[in-house]
């Protein structure tokens, strides 16, 4: 089987080497033989002949396009290899062919079946398979849509085919799936890490590295538009969906790893700023900013070089998280931290920096704003602000991955750059964000008067404050988030000022919702519910976008319960009792148990609130027979108020007892609700826009003297 | 609530002298200085809150990258050790700063688990902000660069609409498609 996997990996590298180089020349030719202006190709139309009577010319061209259509074909059967090579090890997997290394290292004879699909990207080189794999499907299904504009795809797909090379090379040259086991073949494997044997683990990695490798795409497109001096905003066009696809995949991606790391790592939290999650979150950032610049660029035509750029940080930034957590430069609590993959990243790296530079430089006065921006109160500038500061986000978080080394070159030691400094640099930096996610939406487009500013902006200001009024005021006792007393600790009144935000990001998407309504239904006579969806319904970029602002207003609700929290460790006999916040833990008894692969210990623990028992937790600890390693699996009773979150922590070798720790997490169920929001606010966002009804006035006849030809506008 | 006792003393520290160099003279400010001092001297912490704010500021050094309160390693060769010098000190009453220095001078600088804001580490801090302040200067240039840029050129014999009229036709416009 090792010798299949082989073969395919060899024959897609070979595959994608002449998709690149006869793309690249099927291109160079179609230029030299063609005179028409880009502008026409971009419309759709095949690409007219310079000389239809210029027999040579004639002949080269349709030579041209014959190798162009081979490249493309090459570049559909590389995902048919990549994908043999993959069901080669996964199969491998199953069979437990220990005879290669991969398998032997990352799995054993009694793992679950589930997981054992999960060894393709459990450990390095099946993840770079994986990620090669992805890649393959994308290009697969661009290719497959080449018709919607054959010159930009064919520009795109020899973008795709020059990152495919690298990955194939890698797994070709440094990283090979298949190397075989040299000396004795051991009976069983190493198994699976233990941490990654949880049910999330098989979705958190396909749906995270959907969007590292996604964001290939845009970058394809937009380095192919560069390249060709594409006129036009057409390939935003075309790009759109899939960036908000790939967007919502990393988004999925980024956050089940937090609900994994909560889930299973059992130290209560779910976001710890360890490089490997940093590297996730990078991307995002600007790919978040990318998706509301690029509504500038559409609208209009503004900001192409700063899009230009975003594009290609989004995809740089997501090689570049590979290439810190896998080169060792930083470390990581991550499995891939120590390998000798990192000089190949580092080259990569760099050939596209340069070949982006090259070409940016080169034909950038394509990129030229056709606009000016006229007031400082208008979309425009809000949404500059706002990539401003999701870019210094990313900047900060990149900052703080890369300062342990920089503090190392300078100084000679390293430093820590944990939680602690995230939240002191980035929190003030997210309220910011926060605020202009209120304040955008109200913002027309061109100028907005302070006016119409204030009436729609007093409404929802008089409710976040008075909220905020309300959450300093109320008791303590009725909840994680009330007396809440911004004085007693800075968390706390960033805890307060991000509800108070989130409340004023509410209410004006609220508003905005309720005054297209009011508009709707006046016309129609529709209820306002109905009015409401068939506002969202023709214009579902606009109001899916919203939900998607209020998902985000959801999920920092969540992170605000984090100021709330509190924890408490006891060593329990049968009968002990632990009390924290509201409830009461009563160790019934602590138990265990064996199966081929693992034997796990685990408390059964009576939790009662009010004086009443509500529930019954048993939080495990296990011991993995073929790792030989350890892993907790807390037990965690979620609420809308608060998580009860408890974890089996050991025994103590002296008496025997269970060490169990509790934790009681504020909102933290917010959290995942909020993502969910946002994943239905992207999917609407991603529904063709319903025709607005047309309304035919009496016509009115126009004087020919007072007519005038119309002047042509935004 | 160790960061509210520094806040204690800073407050405490500004009042006095304030009050010291005669400028007490106006009751509005007198009343905004009393809150300023109740708002500082509130964050008077006990010893376990002390215990957990300077815990949660500090690593394991176990290797496993947790903070020292949050590592949950039974048998853990460091963090056990750890929480009683820890507890220790706070109980002796010792500073916030002479207990992490003890303890950068017992496991190394990266024991902390953030950069200090001394010598070269508050670099870490100063960066972002400075970058947020060019970035806001690019954008005000940027701005300032479109608004005077020239406008469209306009075919001939056509009066392009401005002022009063063009709010209208905009208002107009608004009204009708944005929905």
């Amino acid at each position: 089987m090792a010798e299949i996997g082989s073969f395919a990996l060899l024959l897609a590298l070979a595959l994608s080497v002449y998709s690149f180089v006869a793309g690249i020349i099927a291109l160079a030719f179609q230029n030299r033989t063609s005179s028409q202006p880009a502008s026409a190709a971009a419309t759709g139309g095949r690409v007219a002949a310079a000389g239809e009577d210029n027999p040579f010319l004639s002949t080269l061209r349709q030579g041209s396009e014959r190798i162009g259509e081979t490249a493309r074909r090459a570049g559909i059967v590389t995902f048919a290899a990549v994908l043999l090579a993959s069901v080669v090890l996964v199969i491998c997997a199953f069979r437990d062919d220990f005879s290669i290394a991969y398998i032997l290292h990352h799995s054993n004879r009694d793992l679950p079946g589930p997981y054992k699909f999960a060894v393709l990207w459990s450990g390095q080189e099946g993840s770079l398979l994986f990620w090669s794999l992805l890649l393959a499907a994308y290009g697969f299904v661009l290719r497959l849509r080449y018709k919607t504009d054959p010159r930009l795809f064919a520009y795109a797909s020899v973008v795709l085919s020059g990152v495919q090379i690298f990955f194939l090379l890698l797994l070709n040259f440094a990283a090979h799936p298949f190397a075989i086991v040299q000396g004795t073949i051991p009976p069983d494997g190493n198994g699976l890490n233990p941490l990654l044997q949880y049910p999330e683990m098989v979705i958190h990695p396909p749906m995270l590295y959907l969007g590292y490798v996604g964001f290939t795409i845009p970058f394809a497109f937009a380095l192919g538009a560069l390249i060709m001096k594409y006129p036009g905003e057409k390939w935003i066009h075309i790009t759109r969906r899939w960036t908000m696809v790939t967007w919502a995949f990393l988004t999925c991606g980024v956050f089940l790893g937090a609900h994994w790391a909560y889930s299973v790592l059992g130290w209560g939290g779910y976001w710890g700023w360890d490089p490997v999650e940093n590297a996730s979150l990078m991307p995002w950032l600007t790919g978040t900013a990318f998706l509301h610049s690029v509504m500038m660029q559409e609208k209009r035509g503004m900001l192409k070089m700063w899009n230009m750029w975003l594009v290609f940080a989004t995809f740089w930034l997501a090689i570049l998280g590979t290439f810190l957590t896998r080169s060792g430069i930083i470390s990581s609590v991550h499995a891939f931290a120590q390998s000798s993959i990192g000089d190949w990243f580092a080259w990569f790296l760099a050939i596209t920096l340069i070949v982006f530079l090259f070409f940016f430089f080169k034909n950038k006065s394509h990129l030229r704003s056709e606009h000016k921006l006229e007031s400082l109160v208008s979309r425009e500038s809000s949404f500059l602000f706002n990539n401003l500061l999701f870019v210094l986000l990313c900047f900060t978080v990149l900052w703080g991955t890369w300062f342990p080394k920089i503090s190392e070159l300078v100084q000679g030691n390293k430093v820590t750059v944990g939680a602690p400094f995230y939240n002191r640099v980035a929190i003030p930096v997210a309220l910011l964000l926060l605020i202009l996610t209120a304040v955008g939406p109200l913002l027309a487009w061109r100028k907005t008067s302070l006016e119409s500013l204030k009436r729609n902006f007093m409404w929802p200001t008089i409710g976040a404050i008075v909220v905020a009024i309300f959450l300093m005021i109320t008791p303590q006792s009725w909840g994680s988030a009330f007396g809440l007393k911004p004085w007693r600790d800075i968390s706390y009144f960033y805890s307060l000022m991000a509800i108070a935000l989130s409340v004023l990001v509410t209410l004006t998407v609220a508003s905005e919702f309720y005054r297209g309504g009011r508009v709707i239904s006046k016309h129609t006579g529709q209820g306002m519910f109905a009015s409401m969806v068939q506002l969202t319904h023709r214009n579902t970029r606009r109001y899916g976008g919203y939900i998607v602002h209020f998902g985000v207003v959801v999920v920092i609700i969540g992170f605000a319960g984090a100021a709330f929290n509190l924890d408490k460790e006891m060593e329990m006999k049968n009968g002990d009792k632990m009390t924290i916040g509201g409830y009461t833990l009563i160790c019934r008894s602590s138990t265990e148990d064996d199966n081929p692969n693992y034997y796990s210990q685990w408390a059964i623990l009576d939790v009662f609130k009010g004086g009443k028992q509500i529930d019954t937790m048993t939080p495990v600890r296990r011991f993995y027979h073929a790792s030989q390693q350890t892993s907790t699996m807390p037990d965690i009773r979620s609420g809308l108020n608060e998580d009860l979150y408890v974890v089996f922590e050991g025994v103590n070798p002296d008496n025997g007892r269970p060490i169990l720790r509790a934790h009681l997490n504020a909102l933290v169920m917010w959290i995942w609700m909020g993502v969910w929001i946002m994943l239905i606010g992207t999917v609407l966002a991603l529904i063709p826009n319903a025709p607005a009804p047309v309304r035919l006035p009496a016509p009115a006849r126009l004087e020919p003297a007072h007519a005038r030809p119309m002047v042509t506008g935004d | 609530m160790s960061r509210l006792n520094r806040f204690s003393k800073l407050g405490a520290t500004f009042l006095a002298s304030f009050a010291r160099s005669g400028r007490l003279r106006h009751k509005t400010g007198g009343i905004a200085l009393l809150l300023l001092a109740i708002f500082f001297l509130l964050g008077a912490g006990d010893p376990a809150t002390r215990f957990s704010e300077i815990g949660h500021r500090m690593m394991c050094t176990c290797g496993c990258n947790q903070i020292l309160l949050e590592c949950n390693h039974v048998g853990c060769p460091a963090s056990d050790g750890m929480r009683n010098e820890l507890m220790a000190a706070v109980t002796r009453g010792d500073s916030d700063s002479l207990v992490e220095q003890g303890f950068v001078q017992k496991y190394g600088p990266t024991v902390l688990a953030a950069p200090t804001m001394q010598g070269f580490d508050r670099a870490a801090y100063i960066i972002p902000p400075v970058v947020l302040i060019l970035g806001f200067g690019l954008i005000v240039v940027v701005i300032r660069t479109w608004k005077n840029r020239p406008a469209p050129a306009i075919a001939d014999g056509l009066t392009p609409v401005r002022g009063a009229e063009l709010e209208q036709f905009r208002d107009q416009a608004r009204k009708e498609t944005d929905l």
